[in-house]
């Protein structure tokens, strides 16, 4: 089979070169800089510094916040997603889903300052039901919802892909059976979709860990993730050894879900 | 199949309104003659003129616009050797672990990309900039394309190869009149991904670009970090149009892919 391999090696260069260079060298950069400290000493200040309360509170509350924004997200794609399947021209009113994720992140997000603003149309409303004014913006209410309404869409996709999957004589096997609607859901449906599900959370809470500008623009720094923890460190305190050792953490979080979500495939390639 | 009840539907199209309501809220105040975004007093298009008046903002965008494109190009001609080189590896676990290696960079959080990458420049002595920003978009968009090809070529008879080198083809005519035409739609879609990847980049470009530089999404942060104002909206509007263009090529190209194979599902 040699025949196949010569012009492998110089196909292979510049793939190989991008993969030292920016998969390998990135991570060991980010271990490297997380032992040192500001004044460019080798230390392991900054891990004991991670674990004293601060840090330690913020990674708790950065967990808490990502796990509400997967749970709001799947709690409303997987009807979403189920319905979908059951439309007729399912691929494009799928489509329609996804359009607004190709909208820029930060438009979408600045419009939700318009949205929940002090005068804007969900105060109006508000006000018209009678309930009144409320301070939507900048609070936790706005960061979870403005977030799982970004990550919608991507949570609807592998969903919609694992419940469109489904031979439909299995649920009429199983209505033969006589189970009713639930059982065939949590026996049936449910079951043959949990790979998808797992996809979904997994592109969902990843991100979710280390969402820095919807921080920023709708919480108003009242909350604070690992992200925006990160981006604080870098860019503005410029303590790189630091923010270095919560990426470090970050990284471990991240292959952590990668391993508990992967399915019997292997998740994200398929 | 069953008809949809009446819940569904109001489930549905719920989430429809709710989807598209932030869109369509930012583009119908680009069109207000009033300074915010809660009364609406007149239809006008002046910022709209605003917007094309604005050779700083005019500028961002052809930044934003050449770096995409350069990127996109650049990312789908490493990412498709890329693919090929996986393709053509022998070895089952090496090919594991180059797929794994590829995966990272899809999985990993803008943040860790973007600040890893700030060290790394900083380290190799790239200038922060039109540079830094460029390197860094080509390299978060080669593992899309590798994940967008790699299943053209794996779906792909090698009883063609063999068939060309039967009828006497050399190995550059094997790649250019066999293996490319029939990857082309996985190239393709490749490229318009890495093409909406990084013109949507807003966490990795805000690391990595210094101060003289500045694409729209970093734009946008800054100037909704200082308010509102409706230039944003109009803004908004002309990258709506422009996204639907993008979205519907893209939908074209890949029913296109679809459909010569005749793979039904």
């Amino acid at each position: 089979m040699r025949n196949k391999n010569p012009l492998r090696f110089i196909y292979a260069t510049p793939y190989a070169a991008w993969l030292l260079l920016f998969v390998l060298a990135p991570i060991a950069v980010i271990v490297y800089y997380s032992f040192f400290d500001l004044s460019g000493h080798l230390t392991l200040a900054n891990y004991r510094n991670f674990f004293t309360s601060i840090y330690f509170k913020l990674t708790m509350s950065s967990f808490w916040y990502a796990f509400l924004i997967t749970f709001f997200a799947l709690l409303i794609s997987y009807p979403t997603a189920y319905f979908l399947t059951k439309t007729k021209h399912k691929q494009l009113w799928l489509l329609l889903i996804i359009i607004p994720s190709w909208i820029n992140l930060l438009l979408k997000t600045y419009a939700f300052i318009g949205l929940m603003g002090k005068y804007g149309p969900i105060n109006a409303f508000l006000e018209a039901i009678g309930i009144g004014n409320q301070q939507i913006l900048f609070t936790d209410f706005s960061f979870v919802f403005v977030s799982v309404y970004i990550f919608i869409p991507f949570m609807i996709l592998p969903i919609f892909n694992s419940l469109d999957k489904i031979n439909p004589t299995l649920l009429d096997a199983s209505k033969d059976l006589g189970a009713n609607a639930w059982i065939t859901f949590k026996r049936v449906v449910w079951p043959m979709t949990t790979d998808g599900v797992k996809s979904g959370v997994q592109v969902v809470f990843i991100p979710a860990l280390s969402l820095f500008m919807i921080t920023r623009l709708i919480a108003g720094n009242k909350v604070i993730t690992l992200g925006t923890a990160i981006e604080q460190q870098f860019l503005v305190t410029q303590n790189w050894g630091m923010g270095s050792t919560i990426a470090v953490f970050l990284i471990i979080f991240m292959f952590l879900i990668m391993v508990l979500t992967s399915g019997k495939k292997g998740g994200i390639i398929k | 199949m069953k008809k949809l009840g009446i819940l569904p539907r109001i489930y549905l199209a719920a989430v429809f309104v709710i989807l598209y309501a932030p869109i369509f809220y930012l583009i119908y105040y680009s069109f207000n003659s009033g300074g915010g975004m809660s009364n609406f007093e007149s239809f006008t298009l002046e910022h709209y003129e605003a917007v094309f008046q604005d050779t700083r903002l005019l500028i961002i965008v052809l930044n934003t616009l050449i770096i995409a494109l350069l990127s996109g190009l650049l990312s789908t001609t490493i990412g498709v050797i890329g693919a090929l080189a996986i393709y053509f590896m022998k070895n089952k676990s090496a090919r594991q672990t180059v797929l794994s290696l590829n995966n990272i960079l899809i999985v990993s959080p803008d943040v860790i990309i973007g600040a890893s990458f700030l060290i790394l420049f900083t380290l190799i002595g790239v200038k922060l900039g039109f540079a830094s920003v460029l390197i860094s978009h080509i390299a978060f968009s080669i593992p899309i394309v590798v994940i967008m090809v790699l299943p053209k070529l794996l779906e792909m008879s090698t009883t063609l190869i063999d068939a060309a080198l039967d009828l006497g083809a050399s190995r550059k005519d094997i790649l250019t009149r066999v293996i490319l035409p029939y990857i082309k739609p996985g190239i393709f879609a490749g490229f318009f991904l890495a093409l909406t990847y990084s013109l949507d980049d807003f966490a990795v470009t805000f690391f990595v670009t210094g101060n003289g530089f500045s694409t729209l999404s970093v734009e946008i942060y800054s100037m909704a970090r200082t308010g509102i104002t409706l230039t944003i909206n109009a803004l908004s509007g002309l990258i709506f149009i422009l996204t639907m263009v993008l979205v519907l090529g893209y939908y074209i190209i890949g029913n296109k892919a679809k459909s010569p194979q005749g793979v039904k599902k």
